[in-house]
């Protein structure tokens, strides 16, 4: 194994969340852990979930989108 | 969730009950399943069935025969020896359903538009118009603002036939990808069994969302009320978990249901409030609101697009089990609104029981 300890690694999905997989605490502005249901979370990004800090899928509904869209040729 | 809600064990399932056939094809593989000198017969009694079906979509006794035929490789039916798994004549039977069951899908089913390149991104991009193009009928809407409890308590019985062993199908999956798509697969399915707590395997939750209405939470309790409308998007599954050849549609059928899941999910959990039900019946919608827009990423780009990627004659099948899973899987909630909207049960015959819970 060339490493031991496989570091956080958080992969931006375009257009949707963040999903964070690996051994990150991720807790409140006090440092009170918040509730982690599961091994891989999706962080909100688009800032409608109404489950923040976790995605609820709603940026879709709004149509968010994380790439600039292309600047119009002139 | 509240630590009392998770010590529950998880619920350990017994085959099914037999159900009781709907027609000659029903009885003859149901006469097969107990009497082996009947096994002989099966063939030409679905021969007949199908050769006078002017649906076999949603022919009530193919569609309960066939259900029984896989059951046998899923859950079991109580009563029935193990080995006839892979009996000959119960398998030619299941093959000859099959057929024709496909060809009518695949009619059924408008094709979506291929991606511009078989790249996992184009792939993803692809499924997520696709789905957000969705206009089915809502019958999340109407979970969340009209749904009477008799209608609730149709809707859990209704999604009981699948839910109760949600992700199964698609775990036949594994096996049959490799590389980046057999990851997020796995990564999938092992949350969809709650990541190592029996508690928190989903078809346990939904357990208790039945309970809680004062319904059965055995596998199949209610299989003799649903109509073949539910039973033929649980075939589907079913067709495309078992036969190695269809684990594109498979992997597709999957991405299209996580990516059509998590916003329905949270209203679906809105009307169960509505109703006046607390945690112990919402967590199951709830979880999913969570849960799905996890897998929907992963089912899109990983599992789906990285299917692709790495096999891209895969392309067509991955995009026809998205589309299958869109308008299949919308024939129930189609068939619900339209019998709720005309005052009517959904069910073959209405809940024994109707109107009293738990609650």
């Amino acid at each position: 194994m060339p490493e031991r300890e496989e570091p956080v690694r958080i992969v931006a999905y375009p257009n949707g969340p963040l999903l964070v997989r690996g051994p990150v605490e991720i807790v409140g502005p006090d440092g009170a852990p918040l509730p982690r249901r599961r091994r891989t979370v999706a962080l909100c990004r688009c800032g409608k979930s109404t489950i923040k800090p976790y995605c609820d899928g709603t940026h879709k509904v709004i149509g968010f989108v994380t790439e600039p869209e292309e600047p119009a040729e002139d | 969730m509240p630590a009392q809600l998770l010590e529950d064990a998880a619920v350990q399932q017994r085959p099914m009950a037999p159900p009781t056939p709907r027609g000659p094809a029903g009885e003859a593989v149901l006469a097969a399943l107990t009497d082996p000198a009947a096994e002989a017969g099966v063939v030409a009694a679905v021969d007949e069935a199908l050769a006078a079906t002017p649906d076999v979509l949603l022919d009530e006794d193919l569609q309960l025969a066939l259900f029984c035929l896989y059951e046998l490789h899923f859950g079991g039916i109580e009563g029935v020896a193990e080995d006839l798994e892979w009996s000959p004549e119960l398998n030619a039977a299941r093959i000859r359903i099959e057929r024709p069951f496909e060809a009518a899908i695949r009619a059924a089913v408008p094709m979506p538009e291929r991606p511009a390149s078989t790249s996992a991104g184009d792939v993803a991009a692809t499924l997520f118009a696709l789905t957000s193009a969705d206009s089915g009928p809502s019958l999340s809407r109407w979970l969340a603002r009209k749904a009477t409890l008799e209608q609730a308590r149709e809707f859990l019985v209704q999604r009981s036939i699948y839910t109760l062993k949600e992700a199964d199908p698609h775990s036949w999956g594994i096996p049959r990808l490799t590389g980046r798509a057999k990851a997020a697969l796995v990564e999938i399915q092992s949350d969809e069994y709650g990541g190592g707590r029996p508690g928190r395997v989903h078809s346990s939750i939904y357990a208790r969302t039945l309970r809680s209405l004062g319904l059965d939470d055995a596998y199949g309790a209610y299989i003799d009320l649903v109509p073949a409308v539910t039973l033929t998007s649980v075939n589907m599954m079913s067709l495309f978990a078992i036969n190695r050849r269809l684990r594109g549609a498979l992997v597709g059928h999957l991405a299209a249901y996580e990516m059509t899941s998590a916003v329905p999910s949270r209203l679906y959990g809105n009307g169960f409030r509505r109703l006046g039900f607390g945690e112990e019946t919402t967590w199951y919608f709830d979880e999913h609101v969570e849960a799905d827009a996890v897998h929907e990423q992963i089912a899109a780009r990983d599992l789906a697009g990285g299917l692709v990627e790495g096999e891209p004659a895969l392309l067509d099948d991955v995009l026809f089990g998205a589309a299958a899973s869109l308008t299949v899987d919308g024939w129930p909630a189609a068939h619900m609104l339209e019998r709720w909207g005309a005052g009517a049960s959904s069910l073959r015959s209405p809940l024994p029981d109707a109107g009293s819970t738990d609650a």
